[in-house]
């Protein structure tokens, strides 16, 4: 009861005020992902329709996590908020788990929309629908502990605005979310395999048929999300600078 | 108990941010800190709330120690940072309710906390605006109205009204006063009368020593001098006690009750102006920190 209570805080604070105080936030939450989604289809006269609306998920995804490390570096830097809660009985996991729902419930309008295109356009099996939950969750809670473990260490805007550009091009800008990776010409194709998404990505395409990886970059792929994310919680938990 | 053993602390660029700190005090009642901008207050204050770990030394209040124990004190701790700043996207009231629920209270328990704290400091016509658009003093008492909701038995308020104005501080001044009755107020402020008027016990930290600690009278009673004589005569002077010089040419003579008697009376004789005064909680300030007033006031200028 009390550990939901301080999850339902966070969600309250990040979230639901948000929505309820400044509804233009619904719009906004929803141009990120869907914008670059109609000119990919536009530009690809719809062939990359379905794999779009999969990359659009994945960038929601990423997307939380790019969003927690600003709206966790705001709150303390400029409200003092972590401070408020470090001395409170809400511990640092507590508190990175509800900034982590928060961000789900803020994407909530841009999910919907693309879980329905996603039942219209993408075409898949029950098998690459868990393989695509598992990606996207796999994927959201490396963006989470990799948002949080940067927020902690942020101290004021400059910096924040420093991690903001480090992440967004690390998960969004490199790797190829809403077009396979055999687009990018092959120099450039390593730079994409340094971001963990590209992995995501590649998993999902699979997923649902637009790729067809052999088991062993399947499995290195896999190997790769899985480790990455569980090297950044860990960090998160024991590294994020929560009590100085 | 509040109980401080050696504490320490250091930055790289601070080094002594806090060095030794011994003290012992009963965790009742409010505690003033006292001191200028960089003495150390906040880095105290903070390593108590749990916020930050100490270098060396160790710290307990009632019998938990702030690092070992630091899960059990969070449930009794409150704080209310220096920088702390109500968040404009939230009503007063979400503001409260939000951090009640951080507190691990149940969402119908905050709201009706919210409201009774709101209703004590006079806010209820605020509950359901967005703290954007409230005065500062407003948005500080809201603060403060969070911090009280909690109802936690220690409460740390880290210079809670700077930047208010006379009418809000002494709003606060009488919430505090409230506060104190079943709570332990560890208040920091480089206010001196606010120190005086509110703490039951007072400490002067400076550069991240402590200089001072105790009531008033236990104050005067380690300066040694209970008498404080502020004149223009610029010749007099003290066998007892110390003289400091103004930039205006006054002088200010902090010393005992006898020599007081003795300068006075001699003032007097001279037709001398004069003012004779109980050592004040300012004048105790710039002795033990070895800065006259007037020479301060002038950097501040």
């Amino acid at each position: 009861m009390k550990k939901s209570s301080q999850v339902y805080a966070s969600v309250l604070v990040n979230a639901l005020y948000v929505m309820k105080n400044y509804p233009v936030t619904l719009v906004n939450t929803l141009l990120a992902p869907l914008s670059i989604l109609v000119v990919i289809v536009l530009v690809s006269k719809g062939s990359l329709l379905a794999v779009s609306v999969e990359g659009a998920l994945i960038m929601t995804m990423v997307s939380a996590g790019i969003g927690l490390q600003g709206d966790l570096s705001h709150l303390k830097n400029d409200f003092r908020l972590q401070d408020m809660v470090v001395s409170s009985p809400t511990s640092a996991f507590v508190y990175m788990i509800g900034m982590a729902f928060s961000e789900i419930v803020y994407s909530a309008p841009a999910l919907m929309i693309l879980i329905v295109l996603a039942m219209l356009y993408v075409h898949t099996s029950i098998v690459g629908v868990a393989v695509t939950l598992a990606v996207l969750a796999m994927i959201f809670t490396f963006s989470i502990a990799l948002g949080f473990l940067l927020s902690t260490f942020s101290s004021d805007i400059v910096q924040n605005w420093a991690f903001f550009g480090l992440l967004s091009t690390i998960l969004t800008t490199i790797p190829p979310i809403y077009y396979p990776i055999t687009y990018i010409p092959l120099p450039f194709r390593y730079i994409a395999y340094l971001s963990p998404t590209t992995y995501a990505a590649e998993i999902a395409q699979n997923a649902i048929g637009y790729l067809q990886l052999p088991a062993s970059s399947l499995a290195i792929d896999w190997i790769v999300i899985i480790a990455v994310t569980m090297a950044l919680f860990v960090m998160a938990m024991r590294k994020s600078k929560w009590r100085e | 108990m509040l109980v401080c053993k050696g504490l320490t602390k250091r930055y790289g660029k601070n080094p002594n941010a806090l060095e030794s700190i011994d003290f012992s005090i009963p965790s009742k009642g409010i505690f003033a800190l006292i001191g200028r901008n960089g003495a150390g207050k906040t880095t105290l204050a903070r390593i108590l709330a749990t916020e930050l770990i100490p270098s060396s030394g160790s710290a307990s209040i009632d019998g938990m120690d702030v690092v070992a124990d630091a899960t059990r004190l969070r449930e009794q701790i409150a704080i209310l940072p220096q920088e702390a700043r109500a968040i404009p996207w939230l009503t007063s009231k979400q503001s409260i309710v939000s951090y009640l629920l951080y507190r691990g209270f149940s969402l119908g328990e905050s709201e009706e906390r919210a409201q009774s704290a709101l209703a004590r400091l006079d806010l209820q016509d605020y509950e359901n605006k967005l703290t954007r658009i409230l005065s500062g003093g407003l948005k500080r008492k809201v603060l403060v109205a969070t911090i009280l909701a909690a109802d936690s038995r220690i409460v740390f308020v880290d210079e809670p009204t700077t930047g208010l104005d006379p009418i809000s501080r002494a709003d606060l001044w009488k919430v505090l006063e409230e506060l104190k009755k079943e709570h332990f107020v560890f208040l920091t402020t480089h206010y001196l009368e606010e120190a005086e008027k509110l703490a039951d016990v007072i400490g002067i930290l400076d550069s991240g020593k402590l200089l001072g600690l105790g009531s008033l009278a236990e104050l005067r009673k380690q300066a040694g001098y209970q008498y404080s004589i502020r004149t223009q005569q610029e010749d007099v002077k003290t066998k007892e006690g110390i003289a400091i010089r103004g930039l205006d040419g006054s002088v200010q003579i902090l010393t005992t009750e006898e020599e007081a008697g003795r300068l006075a009376e001699k003032l007097v004789k001279d037709k001398a102006r004069f003012s004779i005064n109980p050592t004040s909680l300012e004048d105790i300030f710039y002795y033990l920190v070895k800065k006259p007033i007037e020479e301060e006031n002038y950097e501040e200028e």
